[in-house]
C-alpha cells in the first residue's frame, strides 16, 4: 500500500501533461473545457497530433501503434488528456473497431484499416443498436445474405453517433436465422459510400444533431469485409463492449467540468448550500477516481475488471450531477440556450440546459446503468 | 502507487481474523459477551496483547511494535467484521494515540507499555455533554496550584470509559491558555457507565477536584495535536466501519440467495438484486476512500490528514447509512432482531458515525475549503 506514484510513473504523468497542454491547439482545448461543440476537423486534427506522438491508440498491439504501457500508465494518459481538455481519441476508432480488427481481423484487414483508423483518415461509425434491439442487442434484425462472394445487407441501425461524419461503419448483422439468436450474428465492415446506405439525422432534446439512423437497402458488401468467422459477431461485440465500459467513466472530464464551474460561477460560491453541493460532488468524484485506480491496480491481462461496472454506473451519475449543478447555478440564463450569439447572457450559462439534457444519455449508453446493476448483481455478487 | 496489501499485511489480517473467530465465531457469542460485565472479552484482550496487536501503533521503545497505519487499519477492519465490542479504537488508537503524541518519554514508556501488555485500559475523555466534535471542548476545566493540577467538570460520552483504569482528558487551561491534555486515575473520578446503541460501553465521567497529571509539558495549548489524533482515530474508525459494511453486504447477498418467499429465492426479484448492486457500489467507493485516507497518514502532514479524515468521514457516513439501512430492508423482519448480526451492525455504524463525526460535520468542514483548490488531487 503506497499512495505516491513511482518516479517512473510521475515522470510519465509529467510528460503526458506537458505534451497535452503544449502540443494540442489551445482553441481545441478551450472548446472542450468550455463545453462547446467540436467540429469534425478539430476532432481529426487533435487525433492526428496525438497519433504522430504515438498517443492516440496506446491500447493497441505495439506493432500497430500501441504502447507497451502498464494499466496505471494508460489510466494516467486517459486522465491527463481529460484534465487538459484534449478530445479523447474517437472511441469508435481507438477503443472499438481498432482493437477488434487487431484481435479478430485478417492480416489483410489489419494492413488495410489499422493505420488509417489510428490516424482518423477513416472515421468509423458504430452500427449496433436497432429500433427493437437496444439493451437487448442480440435481438437485432438487420440481415446479411450470402450472394456469391458478397453479402447483401438490409435493415436499419439507430443511435449512430456522429454517423454524419462516418466513412465506414462496423455493423452487427444477422447471417443465420436458424440458430440461437446470439450465434447467428456476424460483424461486417461497410463503406458508407456504398449505394443503398442512407444516413438520416435524429434531432435530440438538446437541439443538437449528434445521432443518426442508418438504413441499408440491398447494400452489397464484399466477403472479405467480414470480421472473424460468420456467427462470431456476438463474441466480438462482447469483447468490444468490455473495452467500452472501461473508458466510459469520464472522471477526469467531470472533475474538470466542476473545477471550471467553480471558476465561472465564483460569485455564487459564497452560498453555503452551493459550497456544500460542490464539496459533496468533489468527494464523490475523489471516491470514484480512487476506485478507478484500484480497479487499474487489480486488472490483469487487459480483461475488464468486473468492478468497471461500478465506474460506468457511478461515473455517469456524477457526470449528470455536475451538469445539474451547473444548470441550477445558471438559473434564468439557462433559458437563453438557443438565443443568438449576441445574447447578453453568459455563454457557459446558456449551454447548461442543453448539456444537462444531453447528458441524460450517459446512463443509457455503453450498457445502460440497469445493465451495469445486472452485471454487478450477477457477476460480482452471484445473485 | 499501490492499493494492494503485501504478504506480511495479509498474514496479519489472517492472524487477527483467526483470533477473533475464537471469541466471536457467531453473533450469539458477541451477544453473550456484551450482556455481561465488562461488556467485552478480557481473555481475548489478553490474547490481542500477546499477539502484539494492542502495541501495534507504538514504538518498540515504549513497549509497542511500531507498525504503520495500514496494519492498524487492517486490525480495525477485522474488529468491524465481527462487531467486536473490544475498546480497541477508543483505548489503543485514540487514548493511546494521545499519549504517544504528547507524553513525556517516561509517561510513554509507562502508560503505553502497560497498555500494550493489556494491564492498563485507557479512555479518551474529550467530549462535553451536548457537545459536538471539537478539539476545544469546554466541559472540563483545569486548575493549577503550584505544580498540582486538578480537573473539574463532566465528559460524556467517554467511549470505553466504563472499564478504563485511566482517562486521557482534554480540558480547558486556566486564563484562556487553550486546551491541555491530562492523565487522571479512574479512582479520582466518578464514572457512570452505560451501554450505547450497539451495546458497547461508554461512560459519563465527572471530575471534582480530581488530581491530574499533564501529558508532556504542562500548560501548553495542545488543541492542534488533539485534533490530529482525533483525525487519525476517525480514519481508523472508517476502517472499522468498512469491516462492518463488508459483512453486511456479504450477509445480505447470502440471504437473498437462500431465503425463499412465494416459493422462490429472493434473488429472483430484480427489485432486490438491483438494490444489492447499489450497496456494492457504495461499499467499493467507501473501500477506496478508506485505503486512500489510511495511506495519507504515512505522509505525516497533519493538514493532509485532517482533510483525509473529513473526506473518508463523509464517504463512510453516506455509505454506512445506505448499506446499513438497505441491509435491514432487504433482509426484512429478521434484521430487526437483536439475535441477528445485520441490524446490530447498523447500530454499530450509527455509533461510530455519531462518535467520530457525522456526514454533516465533515461536509461543513469540506465546504469551508472548496475554494482552497481548483480540483481535488487523488495522488
Amino acid at each position: 500500500m503506497q499512495l505516491e506514484l513511482s518516479p517512473t510513473d510521475a515522470e510519465f504523468r509529467d510528460r503526458m501533461r506537458e505534451f497535452f497542454t503544449s502540443k494540442v491547439p489551445q482553441e481545441i482545448r478551450d472548446t472542450v473545457l468550455e463545453g462547446r461543440h467540436l467540429t469534425r476537423d478539430q476532432i481529426v486534427e487533435s487525433q492526428r497530433t496525438l497519433n504522430a506522438e504515438g498517443l492516440a491508440v496506446p491500447d493497441w498491439p505495439t506493432e500497430w501503434g500501441g504502447q507497451d504501457w502498464t494499466d496505471l500508465q494508460r489510466h494516467l494518459w486517459h486522465e491527463e488528456m481529460q484534465r487538459a481538455g484534449v478530445p479523447l481519441p474517437l472511441a469508435f476508432n481507438a477503443s472499438m473497431i481498432g482493437p477488434v480488427i487487431a484481435q479478430f481481423g485478417t492480416e489483410e484487414q489489419k494492413q488495410r484499416f489499422l493505420p488509417d483508423t489510428a490516424s482518423l483518415d477513416i472515421w468509423w461509425s458504430q452500427g449496433f443498436s436497432e429500433p427493437d434491439a437496444g439493451s437487448d442487442l442480440a435481438s437485432l434484425r438487420t440481415t446479411a445474405v450470402r450472394d456469391g462472394d458478397d453479402w447483401v445487407v438490409n435493415g436499419q441501425k439507430t443511435w449512430t453517433t456522429l454517423g454524419q461524419y462516418g466513412d465506414w461503419i462496423f455493423t452487427l448483422v444477422r447471417t443465420d436465422t436458424e440458430v440461437k439468436k446470439q450465434q447467428g450474428i456476424s460483424m461486417l465492415l461497410i463503406d458508407m459510400t456504398t449505394p443503398g446506405v442512407e444516413v438520416r439525422p435524429i434531432e435530440l432534446i438538446d437541439g443538437g444533431h449528434e445521432v443518426n439512423e442508418v438504413w441499408f437497402s440491398d447494400v452489397r458488401v464484399p466477403g472479405d469485409l467480414l470480421v472473424g468467422e460468420p456467427g462470431q459477431g456476438w463474441t466480438i461485440a462482447k469483447f468490444l463492449l468490455g473495452n467500452e465500459r472501461v473508458g466510459v467513466a469520464p472522471v477526469g472530464a467531470t472533475k474538470r467540468a466542476l473545477a471550471t464551474l467553480k471558476e465561472t460561477a465564483a460569485d455564487q460560491l459564497q452560498d453555503p448550500l452551493v459550497r456544500a453541493r460542490v464539496a459533496e460532488l468533489e468527494n464523490q468524484l475523489l471516491a470514484l477516481e480512487l476506485t478507478a485506480l484500484r480497479v487499474v491496480a487489480h486488472s490483469a491481462g487487459g480483461e475488464p475488471h468486473p468492478a468497471s461496472s461500478v465506474l460506468k454506473l457511478r461515473g455517469t451519475e456524477l457526470q449528470q450531477a455536475v451538469s445539474e449543478l451547473a444548470l441550477d447555478l445558471a438559473g434564468p440564463a439557462a433559458l437563453a440556450a438557443r438565443a443568438d450569439d449576441d445574447s447578453p447572457q453568459e455563454g457557459w450559462a446558456r449551454r447548461t440546459a442543453p448539456t444537462y439534457l444531453n447528458l441524460r444519455k450517459a446512463s443509457i449508453y455503453g450498457g445502460s446503468n440497469e445493465i451495469q446493476r445486472q452485471i454487478i448483481s450477477r457477476t460480482i455478487l452471484g445473485l | 502507487m499501490d492499493f494492494t496489501y503485501d504478504d506480511e499485511q495479509q498474514a496479519l489480517r489472517e492472524a487477527v481474523r483467526g483470533l477473533l473467530a475464537t471469541a466471536y465465531a457467531d453473533h450469539e457469542a458477541r451477544r453473550r459477551t456484551v450482556a455481561e460485565e465488562p461488556g467485552f472479552d478480557r481473555a481475548l484482550w489478553g490474547r490481542l496483547a500477546e499477539m502484539g496487536i494492542l502495541g501495534l501503533p507504538f514504538s518498540e521503545d515504549d513497549g509497542g511494535v511500531g507498525a504503520g497505519p495500514v496494519e492498524i487499519g487492517i486490525v480495525c477492519q477485522e474488529l468491524g467484521r465481527v462487531l467486536a465490542p473490544e475498546p480497541y479504537l477508543a483505548s489503543v488508537v485514540h487514548a493511546g494515540g494521545l499519549v504517544a503524541a504528547l507524553g513525556s518519554p517516561e509517561q510513554k514508556a509507562d502508560l503505553l507499555g502497560r497498555l500494550s501488555s493489556g494491564e492498563l485500559l485507557l479512555a479518551a475523555a474529550d467530549t462535553s455533554p451536548g457537545g459536538r466534535w471539537t478539539a476545544e471542548p469546554d466541559g472540563v476545566r483545569a486548575s493549577v496550584s503550584g505544580d498540582a493540577w486538578t480537573l473539574d467538570g463532566v465528559a460524556d460520552p467517554v467511549v470505553g470509559g466504563e472499564s478504563a483504569d485511566m482517562f486521557v482528558v482534554t480540558a480547558t487551561l486556566p486564563d484562556g491558555g487553550g486546551t491541555g491534555v491530562f492523565v487522571v486515575d479512574a479512582s479520582a473520578a466518578t464514572v457512570s457507565g452505560y451501554a450505547t446503541a450497539d451495546l458497547t460501553r461508554a461512560a459519563s465521567v465527572t471530575f471534582d477536584g480530581s488530581a491530574a497529571t499533564p501529558l508532556g509539558e504542562a500548560g501548553r495549548d495542545l488543541a492542534d495535536n488533539v485534533a490530529t489524533i482525533s483525525d487519525l482515530t476517525r480514519i481508523m474508525g472508517a476502517n472499522q466501519a468498512l469491516g462492518v459494511m463488508q459483512s453486511q453486504v456479504r450477509a445480505t447477498t447470502e440471504y437473498l440467495k437462500s431465503r425463499k418467499q412465494f416459493g422462490v429465492t429472493l434473488n429472483t426479484f430484480q427489485a432486490l438484486t438491483f438494490r444489492a448492486a447499489d450497496m456494492y457500489v457504495e461499499l467499493e467507493l467507501a473501500h477506496s476512500m478508506v485505503d486512500w485516507a489510511t495511506m495519507t497518514i504515512a505522509g505525516g502532514d497533519p493538514d493532509a490528514v485532517a482533510v483525509a479524515a473529513d473526506r473518508v468521514g463523509l464517504q463512510v457516513s453516506r455509505s454506512g447509512r445506505h448499506i446499513g439501512q438497505e441491509a435491514i430492508q432487504l433482509h426484512g423482519g429478521i434484521a430487526m432482531t437483536a439475535e441477528y448480526s445485520v441490524g446490530v451492525g447498523t447500530a454499530h455504524l450509527t455509533v461510530l458515525e455519531q462518535w467520530l463525526g457525522n456526514a454533516g460535520h465533515h461536509l461543513t468542514r469540506l465546504s469551508e475549503r472548496v475554494d482552497d483548490h481548483e480540483l481535488v488531487e487523488a495522488i
